[in-house]
């Protein structure tokens, strides 16, 4: 009896996670499927959820206007240069805070920590008069700087927090075996921390991906990233609806997918290791 | 722990990051609080002038401050709000054995990898928009006059908007702090006969303390510097209804092109993050020393 | 090659002494023990032998020559460690392989000495595992395989039995020492464990606080040690300490008695006491015995001894095995 009561629970719990997690989840599977829908079934005053022509000219149309693609790729470049190079500058320093530790190691976390923390508003003018200044406004390699440097004190922190777990015994047993610094962290830490400077790196694209302060503000049509694209959907031209949803629905499944690859990391990454 | 040679090579190789953050950090900053000293208006170049604490004194004194000054807080307490309280919710609903746990959870988390802009846009048209928007076809359906979102209640409906990007961020670190409870304790509670309310109330709460210390804070730190939804949706409007302290700032640099007065606002703003950020760094770093 | 010279070395923690100033000579293809309590800094000397931390003052010179700030990498030395240290991402082979690329030798040569090395510790089997297949025993042989391929001057092993079970403990024990017969090559071996000092050693060195209390070989440091310090650490069960008022001829404080030289009788002798715990090892037995005014003794005796707890003794020592200590805990003459 216990037995069947217990089913009866689950089923009960499986229906409210199931309702609430699927309205949740609805604008999303909503703009999917708008997008195949056409202009004016989209708006239809009689919205049907998949009774309907599917069509895929949403997606030819938004295709069709070449920028997509421009954008698309600007979102790429940005989020995985900045990504990448992030790490370049971040494990070294990852390294040495975690494998030689000092007193002020801890505080110089605490500093990059809260370097996240300067409210982007806090140094927009400045920023947008140096990229004017230098010729940077509107271009890929200002957006990656600017990526790269918000994003730095993340991942020293995440790399931080994986390199801690691997013993020190290990890259000491690595010297004793003749390697050079460089050798020691080639052929052992690196692959070693090679899942947690995976993690590391699709949470720094995602988060680069969706940035949506610094790519409105710094860039036009030339380097906007998708973000800004889509943004300018908010002129009349979102009133078509399928094709603002197949625009949306290209930029988000993408990171959607890597996403929900990086759910563990996400929460040590974004908490900075104060939730594991 | 290391030698002389490695001690060495290690602050060699913190050179890179520690000197691009510093002057991430601190010339952009000092260029800020420099302007906000100046009268400098991008329209008239070469007219700068110090005019000591006028911009802040302008600035603070602005209706428009307080206003945005409020909705700050509006927006932030009431996102907070909404995604501790729905967050618990389904971190325990989630922790419940249940069928395609792992389905359930992806879609709970879909929103918080939707870029704002997108997120905004798809608020603001489809289930927004007072004559096409989904909301509006259900209220017709209803019988109701449709709720025009962003004129009625403009920064509710940010707030709403906001608060569904931000739902699965504070459910799935609460939901790995659930899972990290001890399940002996919950089953001596069981013994010692306690209910499920008092469970969660001294058990449940108390272990998730820290964690959702952790989503006030980060949330926080976010939240105070929300500007895609806001321009996407409202630009601010009606009036300042719906302007925060960052959309502020960024009409008065950019839009209007008051260097000075947007500096002044930007340390401002720079104050009340740290004064959250103190509280955040505290946590963290009690955190760091085990 | 492998002598090991250690030069008024001193270590500091910042302000903390870790080290005071040693001396020690490690002669070539000796097998050198040390013991010592915990945090007594047997694994900082044994880390800075290997070049893994600074030596704050001193010289440590290697095969005659200084090798105080050479590199870990440079110095020709191996090191087993407590926790195998092992490249989790790589294969038994891989691991072993690793010091011979570092050194850039022929590919040809690597396999042939894996080879070698894997049939001196039985590895060959396992060659193509990843470390997390392995057991502890495995591990442990592997992380010596990756030491002796390369044929150091002289290897370093800091605790390398200690999380092995207690039967797995006296087998690598024995290969160690078998290992060391046929390498003839310097061994430092740093452990807390009193049997594998006394068994392995060609001389123990006993640390406390820092310094060197004693070196010689294990008999020489049971028979004579230099002080109560060693004369307490070394031997198992332990010594018998007895407090005695000063002696007025050469200034004895103490005494002291191992377990094995007392003398047990029902009629008469120097202490009446009264049997506590009895541990009956089958070879042999200790009775701890309360003896008034004293603290409890520990007595050895034979494997068939036929008191039982409670039962009312009399001890002795033997005269001549008697340790007499002064004030400062320093061994004195035995004049008797
Ligand atoms: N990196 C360090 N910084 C400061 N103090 C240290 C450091 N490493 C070791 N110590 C201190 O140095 C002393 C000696 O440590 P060491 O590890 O050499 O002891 P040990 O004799 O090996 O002890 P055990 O038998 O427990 O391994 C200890 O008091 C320890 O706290
Ligand atoms: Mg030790």
């Amino acid at each position: 009896m216990a037995n069947n009561n217990s089913i009866k629970t689950k089923l009960i719990y499986t229906f409210i996670a199931w309702t609430i997690s699927g309205l949740i989840f609805f604008p999303i599977l909503w703009t999917l499927i708008t997008s195949f829908k056409t202009e004016a079934e989209a708006i239809s005053a009689s919205p049907s959820l998949f009774m309907f022509d599917w069509t895929l000219e949403n997606y030819e149309d938004v295709l069709a206007r070449s920028p997509y693609f421009n954008h698309f790729w600007n979102s790429i470049v940005i989020s995985i240069g900045s990504s990448i190079l992030g790490l370049l500058i971040a494990i070294p320093a990852a390294w040495s805070m975690a494998f030689v530790q000092t007193k002020r190691t801890k505080n110089l976390l605490m500093w990059m920590l809260s370097t996240k923390m300067l409210p982007p508003v806090g140094v927009l003018i400045p920023i947008y008069l140096l990229f004017r200044d230098f010729g940077l406004l509107d271009t890929k390699v200002g957006l990656v700087i600017v990526m790269t440097l918000i994003n730095l004190p993340i991942m020293v922190w995440m790399l931080y927090t994986y390199f801690r777990e691997i013993p020190n015994e290990v890259l000491e047993a690595a010297r004793m075996d003749g390697a050079s610094i460089g050798e020691e962290i080639l052929y052992v830490l690196l692959p070693i921390a090679l899942p947690g400077i995976a993690s590391t790196l699709l949470l720094n694209v995602i988060l680069a991906w969706n940035e949506a302060f610094w790519t409105l503000i710094l860039t036009a049509a030339n380097a906007a990233p998708l973000t800004a694209f889509i943004a300018s959907y908010s002129s009349p031209e979102g009133l078509f609806y399928a094709k603002l949803s197949a625009a949306s629905a290209m930029a988000i499944v993408p990171i959607l997918i890597l996403g929900w690859f990086s759910q563990k990391q996400l929460v040590r990454g974004l908490s900075f290791g104060a939730v594991k | 722990m290391a030698t002389t040679n490695s001690r060495a090579l290690a602050r060699l190789m913190l050179v890179p990051s520690v000197v691009l953050l510093l002057a991430w950090m601190l010339v952009p900053l000092c260029m800020t609080l420099y302007f906000s000293f100046l009268d400098y208006n991008l329209l008239s170049p070469g007219t700068e002038e110090f005019i000591g604490f006028m911009n802040y004194e302008f600035f603070l004194t602005d209706p428009a401050f307080f206003e945005s000054f409020f909705n700050t807080l509006l927006l932030v307490g009431g996102v907070l709000l909404i995604t501790l309280g729905g967050g618990i919710g389904l971190a325990i609903l989630l922790d419940q054995a249940i069928w395609g746990r792992n389905y359930v959870r992806i879609m709970v988390l879909a929103p918080f990898f939707v870029m704002p802009t997108v997120s905004a846009l798809v608020w603001k048209n489809m289930l927004m928009n007072p004559v096409n928007g989904l909301f509006a076809h259900f209220a017709n359906w209803l019988g109701m006059t449709p709720i025009d979102f962003f004129a009625q209640i403009p920064l509710l409906s940010i707030i709403v908007i906001v608060s569904w990007q931000w739902l699965p961020f504070a459910a799935l670190i609460l939901l790995t702090a659930i899972q990290s409870l001890d399940r002996e304790q919950l089953e001596a509670a069981d013994l010692d006969g306690a209910g499920p309310f008092s469970k969660f109330y001294y058990i449940v709460l108390p272990h998730l303390s820290r964690a959702i210390t952790a989503v006030i804070l980060i949330e926080t730190i976010f939240l105070l510097s929300i500007f895609a939804e806001i321009l996407v949706t409202t630009s601010g409007g009606p009036g300042y209804a719906s302007t925060n302290i960052t959309y502020l700032i960024y009409t008065q640099s950019l839009l209007q092109f008051d260097v000075g007065g947007g500096s002044a606002g930007g340390i401002v703003a720079v104050i009340i993050a740290n004064i959250v950020a103190i509280f955040l760094m505290r946590l963290i770093g009690k955190n760091l020393e085990d | 090659m492998g002598s090991i010279h250690l030069k008024q070395v001193t270590k500091d923690f910042g302000d903390v002494s870790v080290i005071k100033p040693i001396d020690l000579e490690i002669k070539d293809g000796e097998f050198i023990v040390f013991v010592g309590p915990s945090g007594c800094g047997k694994s900082t000397l044994l880390r800075m032998i290997a070049g893994l931390e600074d030596t704050t003052s001193g010289t440590i010179e290697i095969d005659g020559q200084d090798a105080t700030t050479t590199p870990p990498a440079k110095r020709g030395l191996a090191m087993v460690f407590q926790s195998y240290a092992l490249y989790p991402h790589m294969s038994v082979r891989n691991n072993i392989a690793f010091p011979l690329k570092r050194a850039k030798i022929n590919d040809d040569i690597i396999e042939e000495k894996i080879a070698s090395v894997a049939k001196t510790l039985n590895l060959t089997d396992y060659l193509d595992r990843k470390p997390g297949q392995l057991s502890g025993g495995q591990r442990q042989r592997v992380a010596i395989g990756r030491a002796i391929v390369r044929q150091p001057s002289a290897f370093l092993f800091d605790e390398p039995l200690s999380n092995l079970d207690a039967s797995l403990r006296v087998n690598m024990r024995l290969e160690i020492s078998e290992l060391h017969k046929s390498l003839n090559t310097t061994m430092v071996y740093v452990t807390h464990d009193q049997v594998e000092a006394m068994t392995m050693a060609d001389r123990i060195a006993v640390f406390n606080g820092g310094i060197i209390e004693q070196v010689g070989s294990p008999l020489e440091l049971y028979n004579n040690p230099a002080n109560r310090f060693v004369a307490g650490f070394i031997g198992s069960p332990k010594i018998n300490f007895i407090d005695i008022e000063p002696s007025t001829i050469d200034g004895t404080c103490s005494l002291g008695i191992r377990p094995e030289h007392i003398e047990i009788s029902t009629t008469g002798g120097q202490w009446a006491g009264k049997i506590g715990v009895i541990e009956h090892l089958g070879s042999e037995t200790f009775l701890h015995v309360h003896v008034d005014g004293h603290d409890t003794f520990t007595v050895k005796t034979s494997g068939d001894c036929p008191f039982k707890y409670g039962d009312e003794i009399y001890l002795s020592p033997q005269k001549n095995k008697l340790l007499h200590f002064d004030a400062t805990g320093k061994t004195l003459p035995n004049i008797a």
